[in-house]
This record gives C-alpha cells, sequence and structure tokens, in this order.
C-alpha cells in the first residue's frame, strides 16, 4: 500500500516564552519542529508499512525551511517526501492550506490511507485532515486511537470520543486523523538519519499541481487575520507565606467568606 | 497575489520591534554596514509573512512598514444569507450542554443583526427535543430524525448539513468545538468553500459589513486573533464547552419546527458504524465541574492525588492534572487539563504543585477564581493566582481539609 502522512512544522512550544515586558511571543532560540500530533502520524505509517507493506510519503505544504521536517520523517522511516511550496501558497487558512495539500495528492493518485496528526499545536484548529479528505471525496475518520484491523480496501479503527470510543469500519482509500494514544513513536535509527541525509525530495510548486491560484494563499483563503493583539495579563492577587496551619485558617475564612466555596 | 508589504529603508530605526512582535517569525534584523549611524534594517520574509498586521501596530513610532491588502471580491451575494444557526449535537440522544450556550451567544448575535435564531437537529427518535431548543431561545428548528443519524458518522452529517446550508443560506453557523462538531464542521466547510474558525472565545457582529468578528487564541494563547470570513457565506465558527454561559430557560417558549423528510436512500455513508465503547473512567467530565483540584509535578509521587481527591470530594468537585503529572502515569489522561488535555473554566482551580506551563494555563486560565499551592513562589501559577499559597502542598492541603472540616462543624 502507499501509505501517505501529511505533517506540518511548527514552532517547539516546550520552549516558547513570553516576554514578560513586552507580553509578546520570544523567538530567539525557537526551533521548528514536526507537530507533535504528526509524530504519532507517521509512526502508525511506519508500522502499518512494517505489518502490510507498502511505501510511506510524507507531505508538507510550507516555505523551504520545512525540508528539515521532511527529512526528520525519513528519519523515522518515512521512504519519500514531498515538499509542496510555492509563493502563492503564502499565508493560506486552513481551507486554502487544505486545497494545497488535496490538489499535490490528486497528482500522486495511487495512495491507500492517508495519516495526519489530530490537530498542528500552532494553530490548534484541527481542520486539515477532514477538509483534504472532503477535497479528495474520500472518507475521514478524526480522532482515532487505535487501527483494529486493516487489509488493502477497508479497515477498522476505534475513534476516541468524549465518553469512551466509537469501533468505525471504513473502505480504503481513506484519510484518518490520530490522538496520541495510539502509539509511542520510536526515535530516529542510524540508518534512519543517514537516509535522510542522502533523500532527495520532491518539490511541487502550485503549476506542477495544477492549483487554481484564485484558491491558494491568502488571496485564496476565506478567513483573514483582522488583527492580532495581546490577551489582558491576568494580574497575581494575594500571596499567602507562612506557617501551613496558618496560612489554611486564612485561605479558607476569605474563600467561606466570600462565598466562593461553601 | 497582489498583498505588498515593504519596509521604508529611510524611516527604519533597526529597533526590532517588528521582529519581536511578528507572531510568525517572518521579521529579521539586518546589519546595514553602509548606514551613517550603523542602523539595523528590517527584512520580511515574503513565504512567511500573512499580511496581518501585527508589525504595522508595532511601528506606529516611526511608521516604516507600509502594507498593501488588495481587496479581493467573490462571486457570493452575501445578501441572500441570512438568518444565525446553531448546530444541536447530540450524542446517544442527549443534547450536548454546549448547544445551550450557543444559542445563548447566537440568541444575541441574531438580535443584531435583527434575524431569527435557528437551530439544527440531527438524529434518531430526537424530534421531542426541539421544544427544548425553542425553550433556550431558538426561534426555528431544523429536524432530521431517521435511524440513519443513530450514530455520528462523518458521511451522512455533513451530507444533510451541507444540502439544508444550500437550500437555506445562513449566514452565521455555530458549533460545538467537540470531537464530534471539529471534525463534520471541517468537511462541510470545506464542501462549500467558506471560513470556519477554531476555538473562538468572543464572538461579535460588525453591523456595517454584517461580518462575524471571531476572536480566537493563536500560538498557544499567548496571542489573540480576530478572524474574519469577509467574502464568504456562512460565516462558521466553532466554540469550545464554557466559553458562553448557557441560554436560560422559558418553558413553553413559541418556536416553529421544521420536520424535514429524510430520503435515506439519497445519505451515502461510506463508513461503517460499529459499536461504542464507553469509558468508565470519562464520567470524571471535568469540562463540567464547578471546582476542580488539579495535581501537578510538584505532587512527587502518585500517591499525591489521593491527597488532591480528598480535598475535591470534600468541595464537591472533580481531580484535574497537568500534563506532567499524566506523562508520568499518575493518573489517567481524562483528567488532563491544558492545549493537548481538556479546556476548563470552572469557578474556583486549585493548582497543587503545578508551575504553570503556557500550555497547561491556556486551559484553565479562564476560571473564575485561582487558587496556587507551590513551593516555588516565583512560578508562572503562583504569580498569575488569584490566592497563592507558598509552601509545602503536603503540609498546606491537610490543613485546608482539616480547616474546611471544622468551620462546617461549627456551622
Amino acid at each position: 500500500m502507499h501509505i501517505l502522512v501529511c505533517i506540518k512544522q511548527v514552532p517547539g512550544t516546550t520552549n516558547v516564552q513570553i516576554d514578560p515586558e513586552k507580553g509578546t511571543l520570544k523567538r530567539e532560540g525557537v526551533e521548528a519542529v514536526i507537530n507533535p500530533f504528526d509524530e504519532y502520524a507517521i509512526e502508525e505509517a511506519v508500522r502499518l508499512k512494517e505489518r502490510i507493506g507498502g511505501t510511506v510519503t510524507v507531505i508538507t505544504m510550507g516555505p523551504p525551511q520545512a525540508e528539515s521536517a521532511l527529512r526528520e520523517a525519513i528519519s523515522r522511516g518515512a521512504d519519500n517526501a514531498v515538499l509542496v511550496g510555492d509563493r502563492a501558497f503564502a499565508g493560506a487558512d486552513t481551507w486554502a492550506t487544505s486545497y494545497a495539500l488535496s490538489s499535490a495528492i490528486k497528482t500522486i493518485k495511487d495512495f491507500g490511507v492517508i495519516f495526519c496528526g489530530k490537530q498542528a499545536t500552532d494553530g490548534d484548529t484541527a481542520q486539515v485532515g477532514p477538509s483534504v479528505a472532503e477535497m479528495l471525496d474520500i472518507p475521514h475518520i478524526a480522532y482515532v486511537k487505535k487501527i483494529e484491523e486493516i487489509s488493502e480496501t477497508s479497515m477498522k479503527v476505534e475513534r476516541m470520543m468524549e465518553d469512551g470510543y466509537d469501533l468505525i469500519e471504513t473502505p480504503v482509500p481513506c484519510l484518518i486523523t490520530v490522538v496520541k494514544e495510539i502509539n509511542t513513536p520510536r526515535v530516529p535509527s542510524l540508518r534512519g538519519k543517514m537516509a535522510a541525509k542522502k533523500a532527495v525530495i520532491t518539490q511541487l510548486n502550485a503549476q506542477t499541481i495544477n492549483a487554481d491560484t484564485t484558491k491558494t494563499g491568502l488571496a485564496g483563503s476565506p478567513t483573514q487575520v483582522k488583527k492580532i493583539f495581546t490577551p489582558p495579563q491576568r494580574q497575581g492577587g494575594e500571596k499567602f507565606t507562612g506557617e501551613p496551619q496558618v496560612i489554611a485558617a486564612e485561605l479558607v475564612k476569605k474563600l467561606l467568606g466570600s462565598g466562593i466555596i461553601n | 497575489m497582489a498583498n505588498k508589504i515593504n519596509v521604508l529603508a529611510d524611516k527604519c530605526v533597526g529597533c526590532g520591534l517588528c521582529a519581536n512582535n511578528c507572531p510568525f517569525g517572518a521579521i529579521s534584523m539586518q546589519e546595514r554596514p553602509d548606514h551613517p549611524r550603523k542602523f539595523k534594517l528590517a527584512v520580511i520574509d515574503a513565504n512567511k509573512c500573512t499580511f496581518c498586521g501585527a508589525c504595522i501596530e508595532a511601528c506606529k513610532t516611526f511608521k516604516a512598514i507600509e502594507m498593501h491588502k488588495e481587496e479581493v471580491t467573490s462571486g457570493v451575494d452575501k445578501s441572500l444569507y441570512r438568518g444565525v444557526w446553531v448546530y444541536a449535537e447530540q450524542r446517544h440522544g442527549e443534547i450536548s450542554s454546549v448547544v445551550y450556550e450557543l444559542l445563548n451567544q447566537g440568541s444575541v448575535l441574531a438580535k443584531a443583526l435583527q434575524v431569527p435564531l435557528s437551530a439544527v437537529l440531527i438524529g434518531s427518535n430526537i424530534t421531542d427535543k426541539a421544544q427544548d431548543l425553542i425553550d433556550r431561545g431558538a426561534d426555528k428548528v431544523y429536524v432530521y430524525d431517521d435511524p440513519v443519524f443513530i450514530e455520528f458518522q462523518d458521511d451522512p452529517y455533513s451530507c444533510i448539513l451541507t444540502s439544508l446550508i444550500e437550500k437555506e443560506k445562513p449566514e452565521i453557523i455555530l458549533m460545538g468545538a467537540t470531537n464530534i462538531g471539529r471534525s463534520f464542521a471541517s468537511r462541510v466547510a470545506a464542501k462549500i468553500y467558506t471560513g470556519l474558525t477554531a476555538d473562538c472565545t468572543a464572538l461579535d457582529i460588525d453591523l456595517e459589513t454584517r461580518n462575524l468578528l471571531q476572536t480566537r487564541p493563536a500560538f498557544g494563547g499567548n496571542i489573540m486573533a480576530t478572524i474574519l470570513t469577509p467574502r464568504h457565506r456562512p460565516q462558521m465558527a466553532t466554540v469550545r464547552h464554557k466559553v458562553f454561559k448557557e441560554a436560560k430557560v422559558e418553558k413553553g417558549r413559541k418556536g416553529e419546527v421544521i420536520v424535514n423528510k429524510v430520503d435515506a436512500s439519497k445519505i451515502i455513508s461510506r463508513t461503517k458504524f460499529l459499536g461504542f465503547i464507553k469509558d468508565a473512567s470519562a464520567s470524571v467530565n471535568i469540562s463540567d465541574a464547578d471546582i476542580i483540584v488539579s495535581g501537578g509535578r510538584g505532587l512527587g509521587n502518585p500517591e499525591g492525588f489521593k491527597l488532591i481527591a480528598e480535598l475535591a470530594e470534600l468541595l464537591g468537585g472533580a481531580v484535574g492534572a497537568s500534563r506532567a503529572a499524566v506523562d508520568s502515569n499518575w493518573i489517567p489522561y481524562s483528567h488532563q487539563v491544558g492545549q493537548t488535555g481538556r479546556t476548563v473554566a470552572p469557578k474556583v482551580y486549585i493548582a497543587c504543585g503545578i508551575s504553570g506551563q503556557i500550555q497547561h494555563m491556556v486551559g484553565m486560565s479562564s476560571s473564575d477564581t485561582i487558587i496556587a499551592i507551590n513551593k516555588d513562589k516565583e512560578c508562572p501559577m503562583m504569580q498569575m493566582a488569584t490566592y497563592s499559597m507558598e509552601g509545602d502542598l503536603y503540609e498546606i492541603i491537610p490543613e485546608i481539609i482539616k480547616e474546611i472540616k471544622k468551620t462546617r462543624c461549627s456551622i
């Protein structure tokens, strides 16, 4: 089976800090990483390949720098990588991103299962996976926590819901978005790192994917950012220090007195 | 593609404010050896810029950045789209509480626009729930009641909602940012080519354009963005639990129930629903709790959650946890608060041994009262809490428990 994985390069959020004076993001020293949820998607794709055979192709839409994310995916076991990049894609919202990705995937044709992470940690929308499936006219299942059965033509998966999980069967080709419960991603192997170094990344642009550029990038995006602002910082309140018994009594008196608890 | 953004070299003083404020890291400061005062120059990477305007705001003093945004006109005649809709999500026949919250805000928007507020109810054997939606403020309820909709699957649900949108043409659709809502709203928006804004925390109307002003956190909540869907209709938005207050119940309120016939042969579902397995631990729904006592890395060991649970039980609240505690396998994932867990907004949030990583903060910072218990008084959680208690949580919590019991006995 030809297995695809859509990934995104995001700022490494564990390092994100706020400048306390300006209230803005500190960008220095924040490295770009593979979206953490996509690591589970890559791992599941590689496991699927190991189980039933085939190849894994990772695909991303992004600036030239996103190539490093693709190479890392290869070091984690993917075979091929595709970078969909064009000035015409800049400023894309989730709709326009899905359009570019799905247009690129249409040129790949013979795919089986497409894996995505459930969402990206920078935008947090969880919209691109299902939208890509719609544009490719294939079914999708979001929030998958386990693949129970798989064949060349169908798969059975567990879909995580707020109150438990649903068991769903879908034909292949299809798209699934995965949650972190699905697996524990492996660390890149030495062989993988060597392969990543040598890999030739396939470059696609608006023209090679036959994209209608009125539907790409900022101009093709239905949503537009009107303004960006820093939220008002929550001000700290009262500080209690001293003997546990004393401060506990003070706190409980305060909470009961103001009716916060009863 | 006629959007343009330029740095005016003669006005740029190289202060770097724009680069610091750029949420997309698109601006770098380059050396200018030929400048008489050796000022640096801001350079904008066209591949990363989204024309959001944050740099222009930052450069108010020097006015060294110029932006030209192309006005794009689309083929959609916006005047054909009228009315505010709320998708009345149900699971196993029960309407989700987020629906009542959306009806509350939806009625504010509908009043501002002077249009009716409608709800869309899709399911099996659910027609009798329509009056609940009217009692909560819906003027009209569109019902699709058929066994084909008994369990949620993306294909049939997105198919029926899309066809209703195309027929009735609402201008706004609000949906819960739940697993169901997020999944099939994306499909619907993709199909009809319109904007969908996830996880909005504020919704307003620009009366002149009838645009929905959708405010949401970006970059893990460090920055807020106001998003528009200026050229497409309907404007679709998802909202998490507890962002808005529930609409009040007005028993027997009058409204119109439109039960649409379903031609099941036209509803295609490529996927097949095989079963539902309930998660017993998911009965702890921290999203709905009024009081949450949360434990983090500072507990030091899984036993610490016994103390947390004791306090929570005493207060009639739920137990939450930071990602660090969940990753250490001290407590199941269903308790996790934060960016990769649940968003909560209880009346009281008690953070015990949680330092306050930004990913945790975005999941709980809209709680009414925050109490932090921590040894480190400098940590972010202690800095932002309404009440911060400095010290060992294993000494302080038992004292709080003792104190509450004592006070209650004396009443």
